[in-house]
């Protein structure tokens, strides 16, 4: 059906954290990215959600992809199927996080509803569709990518908390500023992951 | 994504100017809001992408603000954002299309980021700000002055980048051998700090531009400066 790339599922998965972190080499997620990384506590929220919102639906949408698009031959519609996709997921996690663990819903609050338009979901997505991932490997990617931006997300609180108090700033720079260049060292670090493992 | 418009353009200009004026500078959606930079800072290291992408970025702001605006009364509350999300894909689905069909090429090298332009902050905070109360006529200039303003913001990042990564603009070398291209430019961290660097000009520009209002008339509140950088 489909001729999957030959890629380990560890390495894949390894690989999706490191050396193409989702949010870092791809700059998917950067908007609720810089506005959340404000608070440690909000992020750690927002990145638990975001993983698991990238791992259920890289699943579900690899079985929409296989099962219903192409033998529909409907490829021209599959960006609005994935949104739909997308915000159903994200709804039924509501639903379910609200049923089984009121204090967790509480604590990710208005985050949930916000990561149906969050570009890292529906980018992990469509690159599972462009390199034409088998189901296991959808899913490794998906939760991969997600523990990337998790990661990323909660290395940038944690300098940010020393960084939002410091003085020495210049006024032009501060907030965002200093946020986009602190997220560019991040990602300088991170380049130095590639090579170590290859995929594409 | 909310419109508080903390600088805007002076008052004394019509409406549709008002609306220019803002997208283009006073509201930025890149130097203000901060907002949209996830699917296109992947793809300026290279002038010609940039420019597609831009190009389809304000086509969709623009005509997604219309066509939400047009239906903003018949549009329930409840299901706005789903409505506003499926009918922004629609114009999505439209540029992915027209690029498939006469830019094979390009379309291969922007992979995924075409789609992307679906969850563009820009296309979600216009239409929630700006069209949701405001006429059509209106909401597709407020759209397409983002969608610019947000352009050539971009555009100057991807000249530097280019420029500097590869020695050429448009694919065309510019400049002899004797030129070491800057690989960091062509990497993913020069983006974050070319907008950066961006964002720093612009701030202080606007401070100095309030500070002198400020100096030219004493009695009046000049609005305070270098806000944008605070969110």
């Amino acid at each position: 059906m489909i001729d999957a790339p030959s890629v380990g599922l560890l390495s894949l998965f390894l690989a999706s954290i490191l050396t193409s972190n989702v949010l870092l080499a791809n700059f998917l997620g950067t908007c609720s990215f810089i506005s959340i990384s404000k608070d440690f506590k909000s992020s750690m929220g927002l990145g638990v959600a975001v993983t698991l919102v990238i791992g259920i639906t890289a699943a579900v949408c690899w079985a929409v992809l296989y099962f219903i698009i192409q033998p529909l031959g409907i490829e021209y519609l599959s960006f609005i199927i994935f949104i739909i996709v997308i915000a159903g997921v994200v709804q039924m996690l509501e639903m379910i996080i609200d049923r089984f663990s009121p204090a967790l819903y509480l604590a990710l609050g208005i985050f949930l509803p916000l990561i149906t338009v969050n570009c890292a979901v529906l980018g992990v997505i469509l690159f599972m569709q462009i390199r034409k991932y088998s189901f296991p490997q959808a899913v490794i990617f998906g939760f991969g990518s997600g523990a990337g931006w998790w990661l990323a997300i909660m290395l940038l609180a944690s300098i940010r908390k020393k960084l939002d108090s410091n003085n020495a700033i210049p006024a032009g720079l501060k907030g965002t500023g200093i946020t986009l260049i602190t997220i560019g060292f991040m990602a300088m670090a991170f380049v130095g992951f590639s090579g170590m493992i290859a995929v594409q | 994504m909310s419109d508080t418009g903390k600088t805007s353009a002076p008052a004394k200009v019509s409406p549709a100017g008002k609306v220019m004026r803002d997208g283009l500078w006073y509201n930025n959606p890149i130097f203000v809001q901060v907002l949209g930079i996830c699917s296109t800072l992947a793809v300026t290291n290279n002038l010609r992408n940039t420019l597609i992408m831009v190009l389809g970025v304000s086509f969709a702001t623009s005509m997604g603000s219309m066509t939400l605006s047009a239906l903003r009364e018949l549009i329930p509350r409840k299901v706005r954002m789903i409505v506003q999300v499926l009918v922004l894909s629609f114009y999505v689905i439209i540029i992915d299309i027209v690029l498939r069909a006469y830019q094979p090429a390009i379309s291969k090298q922007l992979g995924p980021y075409v789609g992307l332009i679906i969850t563009n902050c820009i296309l979600m905070g216009r239409a929630e700000a700006f069209a949701a109360s405001n006429p059509p006529g209106l909401a597709f200039l407020d759209g397409l002055a983002n969608g610019l303003g947000y352009g050539w913001v971009l555009l100057v990042i991807a000249i530097v980048r280019e420029f500097f990564g590869f020695g050429s603009l448009f694919g065309f070398k510019l400049v002899g051998d004797w030129f070491t291209p800057w690989t960091i430019m062509v990497m993913a961290p020069s983006a974050f700090f070319l907008v950066a660097i961006a964002l720093w000009i612009a701030n202080n520009y606007k401070a100095k531009v309030a500070a002198a209002a400020k100096a030219a008339a004493p009695g009046a509140a000049g609005a305070p400066a270098g806000q944008g950088g605070k969110p």
